[in-house]
């Protein structure tokens, strides 16, 4: 049913009938999806259909249990590897509620997040001095005050700094495959055109994404080029971009592929 | 005889062979360290049947037949020292090498005027009158028994007395070094002039070889209206026994922060008692316990708001893994006269391992009517989603959860009075968290 019209790239994720639960109740019925680079793709469904258990199971999140199926990045297999060895590999995961961590300023966490890629890749790492310069320019990207940089991750931080904050982390460590789980929630428009901004500033032929989000607005401003509709944890249609509209016009309903999935989380 | 009465009669008996040397100086001496003699001899080691001493079994330390250093300088040289130093940490440094004071490896800097750390062996040779009023007159030796038996060995330690309105530009760094297996009574007394304000740093650390009994008593005055930061660090070897007894008293308006970091050791029993004597005074109580291995970190604390006005601010912040044992037990008593107090007390702990262990018990004891008291205490481990998050951004595991531990520990380290030793004290944790993580299971 996924729309697979090559845009030209080679496959940078695929996934192939993927299964998998969360707290013991099985989320993600059989999903097939393979996104190439350069292409952004776009995730919507009503909540509890499976997008969150979704990102979890791309980024590693202990969690979600794969139970069936297949995750293949850059031809090779997920299955088995660390978060942080996904993230080595070039995975990104905008989270849909950034955690707070007291005591951990925000400059020390994402030094130690970058040396750690640069060290994965051979490069040399980062020196405080040598960051902060780095992560001066990024911010102004995303129009964050630089003052968040010295406090505590997303500790106080308001929702859209704290989303702001996820795209500043994306930006430093420019990954090949992004996932940006519900980046818009709780967004006003100013906000979310920032975010949408930087997102759009990380567009590549190299890289893809993958954008979850329950509504349309955020794709005025990150174009698709797949929409995916997922329903009870399988992909119940997908199209183009014009898709979202017709989302947002006819809500979910027409689209359901069994009864509405009863305690599914999302 | 048991294993503690062994021990008792062990030290009674080093007493009575040194008692010729300990004898010299003046009379008030000898009768302040005769009273503590015959205390400790009643006393003896605390029994694990008395409620304070439950969670300390000191029957590892009664076995060991531990003597005094022998006269004569320290066989300690720079280059050792200078491995245990802080880095980035340049200030006055007075050093006592099992218990006696090391001029050849101290840096005594004046702090302000002509104030400076000496040692209390050359005070009390050369003028003892500036020694008379507070020595030993701040600290009750019955407070426990150790008290008592620092005070039977009173020989050498710190003084710090700091005249009225004097300001030191920077704080003392007092290095306790145990370099072998043996028994020390290490003794801190600072006195704080009225409107003076002062840093001390009191260190303990051993050599990589040492393993013994460190037996610390350390006496603050802060006069009116003064200030004191007060840090107190153990770092000694995986060997050591530490008990460390501080006994604060404050006047009129002043205010102390004690700053405990337990780090290291093989049992570490911290007793910190507090007064606020007199009206307005502010106490700021933080500390830091870290254990591994089957190590005991021990604390107790007493803070006894006596007088009206007082403000005292207690966090007590444990990091066990391993089969590592903490314990808290803080007590705050507010007497009758002691209206308006605000207290306020804090334990929350983080368990590393399944084998680690906490004992809280934070405990108000209020005779007052118009006062603001809270506590509370809690235990839990490190935040799976933290975990995950630094995770995602490719943050290895045991890196992720060190930098969650130091994070949590970070609100100590932050408050600490110079920023230099919060940093230097932040990569020591880093080496301990290291280090027991290392060994999950604590078979060390």
């Amino acid at each position: 049913m996924a729309d697979r019209r090559p845009r030209g790239g080679e496959v940078v994720l695929e996934i192939k009938g993927l299964h998998a639960s969360a707290g013991g109740a099985a989320i993600l019925k059989g999903i097939d999806l393979a996104v190439r680079a350069g292409e952004v793709h776009a995730v919507m469904g009503p909540n509890g259909s499976g997008k969150s258990t979704l990102a979890g199971a791309l980024a590693g999140r202990p969690a979600v249990e794969i139970t069936a199926g297949e995750l293949l990045f850059e031809g090779e297999p997920l299955a088995g590897l660390a978060p942080e060895e996904r993230a080595r590999r070039g995975i990104f995961l905008a989270f849909q509620y950034p955690v707070e961590i007291p005591g951990v300023t925000n400059a020390y966490f994402m030094k130690a997040a970058l040396n750690a890629l640069r060290r994965h890749r051979g490069e040399e790492e980062l020196d405080a001095m040598d960051f902060l310069a780095l992560a001066r320019q990024k911010v102004s990207l995303v129009d964050m005050d630089e003052k968040l940089l010295n406090r505590a991750v997303n500790e106080g931080f308001s929702g859209g700094e704290k989303k702001r904050n996820e795209v500043l982390q994306m930006l430093l460590l420019e990954p090949r495959f992004a996932i940006l789980d519900e980046t818009d929630s709780g967004l006003d428009i100013d906000a979310l055109r920032i975010v949408a901004n930087g997102v759009n500033a990380l567009r590549s032929p190299r890289r893809a994404m993958i954008v979850i989000t329950h509504y349309q607005r955020l794709l005025e401003y990150i174009v698709p080029d797949f929409v995916h509709v997922l329903v009870d944890g399988q992909i119940a249609h997908s199209g183009g971009k014009e898709l979202a509209l017709e989302l947002e016009q006819k809500g979910y309903g027409w689209l359901e592929v069994a009864p509405a999935g009863a305690g599914a989380a999302s | 005889m048991s294993a503690l009465e062994a021990a008792r009669d062990h030290y009674l008996g080093q007493l009575a062979a040194l008692r010729t040397s300990l004898g010299e100086g003046p009379a008030w001496l000898a009768a302040l360290r005769e009273e503590a003699r015959e205390t400790f001899a009643a006393e003896g080691f605390p029994h694990p049947r008395l409620e304070e001493w439950r969670y300390t079994n000191l029957a590892g330390l009664a076995k060991l037949r531990l003597e005094l250093a022998p006269p004569g300088p320290a066989r300690v040289s720079e280059a050792e020292l200078e491995g245990l130093a802080f880095p980035l940490f340049a200030c006055s440094n007075t050093t006592f090498v099992d218990g006696r004071f090391a001029p050849e490896l101290s840096v005594p800097r004046t702090l302000a005027g002509e104030l400076r750390v000496e040692s209390l062996a050359e005070l009390r040779a050369r003028a003892p009158e500036r020694l008379e009023p507070h020595l030993g007159r701040v600290a009750s030796l019955k407070q426990h028994p150790f008290a008592s038996l620092n005070t039977a060995f009173l020989d050498d330690g710190a003084a710090l007395v700091v005249p009225p309105g004097a300001t030191a530009v920077q704080p003392a760094h007092v290095v306790f070094l145990a370099s072998r297996e043996g028994v020390q009574h290490p003794r801190v007394l600072l006195v704080a002039g009225a409107g003076s304000r002062v840093s001390l740093i009191q260190d303990h650390v051993s050599l990589p070889a040492a393993a013994g009994f460190t037996n610390s008593l350390t006496e603050v005055l802060a006069g009116p209206g003064a200030q004191v930061d007060l840090v107190l660090v153990q770092r000694e070897g995986a060997g050591n026994f530490h008990v460390s007894n501080l006994q604060v008293r404050q006047e009129r308006d002043s205010r102390v922060a004690v700053h405990t970091l337990s780090l290291g050791g093989r049992l570490v029993r911290n007793d910190a008692v507090a007064v606020l004597a007199d009206e307005g005074a502010e106490l700021a109580l933080r500390g830091l316990f870290v254990g591994g291995g089957s190590q005991l970190v021990d604390n107790h604390t007493l803070v006894d708001h006596a007088m009206p006005r007082g403000t005292s601010r207690e966090l007590y912040k444990g990091i066990l893994g391993g089969r590592a044992r903490g314990v808290f037990r803080g007590r705050v008593v507010v007497r009758p006269d002691a209206q308006r107090t605000d207290a306020w007390q804090s334990n929350p702990n983080v368990l590393l391992s399944d084998g680690a262990e906490v004992d809280s018990k934070p405990q108000l004891e209020i005779y007052a009517d118009d006062v603001r008291c809270s506590h509370g205490s809690s235990i839990g481990r490190l935040d799976d989603d933290a975990l995950f998050y630094l995770r995602t951004r490719g943050i290895a595991e045991p890196a992720a959860r060190e930098i969650l531990t130091l994070g949590f520990a970070a609100e100590i380290l932050l408050a600490l009075p110079a920023p230099a030793l919060g940093e230097a004290l932040s990569e020591l944790l880093g080496e301990r968290l290291r280090g027991l993580s290392a060994d999950p299971e604590g078979a060390a």
